[in-house]
């Protein structure tokens, strides 16, 4: 699963547990600029942390710009996925690890 | 008078058909090569280049100490160019110019005066002359995807008094309808094969929806079937030209030389074929 092109995303306190779905659907069908958009609604919705399975060039560009750290994770759920970057298990993606589209 | 050759498929003739054509005596021509991410006419007429220039398209440029990170340019933004952020201790904007087409609006509704121009190189222009006929064409940058740009700096070379043939990208696309539009004629240049007809009825569509009268040329005529003569037929579309399926034609052009020099054979072809559009057009 890449980043920008995720359908949801789910938001998760890290304090008190609490979670939230929001729909990146809009991202999800843009033409182009998906990771881009999608790293502007993380900021908005105040996220520090994103934990997706592969991360393209320009999301990597705008959550570093954002100050938004990623870490990847494939497959699971998420409360597995929560579990793991709690054990500190996930592997930060400083950089994008997959190409862009049409490039 | 400007004549442009195009085609829904690719490798059927376009760069055939035009660079024959300008060869035809009696006329003043200007060849204008749009295909410009693969531009070819200047490898079979070989002109002497005389100016080589830059072409530019506006970028947004964001002043950071005026920016807010309010967000306005990135929510008019098509297509994503422009990235607005607001974090507790700052607001700013980043920019990916590549995606950028240049319409201004982010200008616009900044409220602070952060975006002023700047610019991406999108390609080269070339012009030059071959005997009498003057010839331009356009070279994208590699790695740039926005052609259209590249292609209106090209056919600002468009002369008066000249007998102008564009010769434009395959497809029915972006490239091919910036390419297209502003034509008196379109020559749509197709091949005898299922393939061929499907892709000459997208292009006989493009064209009809931008309204511009066109005729068309059947490259390697005697292969494939009569679906392409009986389409034109039925939808009154002029056949203008049949070229013959010969094996010397893949010769010639193989060795970047045209058909009507090499092969004298084919030069009342192409006369025929002028004579038929400049009767056309003023029908």
């Amino acid at each position: 699963m890449r980043f920008g092109r995720a359908k949801f995303f789910i938001v998760v306190d890290m304090e008190t547990g609490e979670t939230k779905t929001v729909d990146n659907g809009i991202s999800m069908n843009a033409l182009q600029g998906a990771g881009i958009q999608a790293a502007e609604t993380a900021s908005k919705l105040g996220a520090e942390c994103i934990i997706t399975g592969n991360l393209g060039p320009k999301a990597s560009k705008a959550l570093n710009a954002a100050g938004i750290k990623t870490f990847q994770c494939n497959g699971g759920t998420v409360e597995e996925a929560i579990q793991k970057f709690k054990n500190n298990e996930l592997s930060s993606l400083d950089m994008p690890n997959v190409e862009g589209h049409w490039q | 008078m400007i004549l442009t050759i195009a085609s829904g498929k690719g490798g059927t003739g376009k760069t055939t058909v035009a660079t024959n054509l300008v060869q035809i005596d009696g006329q003043r021509f200007k060849l204008l090569d749009c295909d410009v991410e693969e531009p070819n006419c200047f490898l079979f007429l070989k002109p002497d280049i005389q100016e080589t220039i830059k072409i530019n398209m506006p970028v947004p440029d964001v002043d950071e100490t005026k920016c807010t990170g309010c967000g306005k340019c990135s929510e008019i933004c098509q297509f994503k160019a422009i990235a607005s952020f607001k974090t507790p201790d700052r607001g700013f904007c980043i920019t990916f110019p590549e995606l950028c087409h240049g319409c201004g609006g982010c200008m616009l509704v900044c409220p602070e005066d952060a975006v002023t121009w700047g610019k991406r190189e999108v390609g080269v222009v070339e012009t030059g002359l071959f005997d009498d006929i003057k010839m331009v064409h356009g070279r994208l940058r590699i790695g740039e995807a926005m052609s259209p740009p590249l292609i209106k700096a090209v056919k600002k070379y468009v002369e008066d008094g000249y007998m102008n043939i564009i010769d434009a990208p395959p497809g029915t696309s972006c490239p091919v309808i910036e390419a297209v539009k502003g034509s008196d004629y379109v020559v749509l240049v197709t091949e005898p094969t299922p393939f061929g007809l499907n892709d000459l009825i997208l292009a006989v569509e493009m064209v009809r929806e931008i309204n511009i009268p066109m005729g068309v040329v059947i490259n390697r005529a005697d292969i494939g079937n009569k679906m392409v003569s009986d389409y034109c037929m039925e939808q009154g579309i002029p056949i203008l030209l049949e070229i013959p399926y010969d094996r010397k034609i893949a010769e010639v052009y193989s060795r970047g030389e045209c058909m009507i020099k090499s092969l004298p054979e084919y030069h009342k072809l192409f006369s025929d074929l002028l004579f038929k559009i400049k009767k056309e057009v003023q029908v």
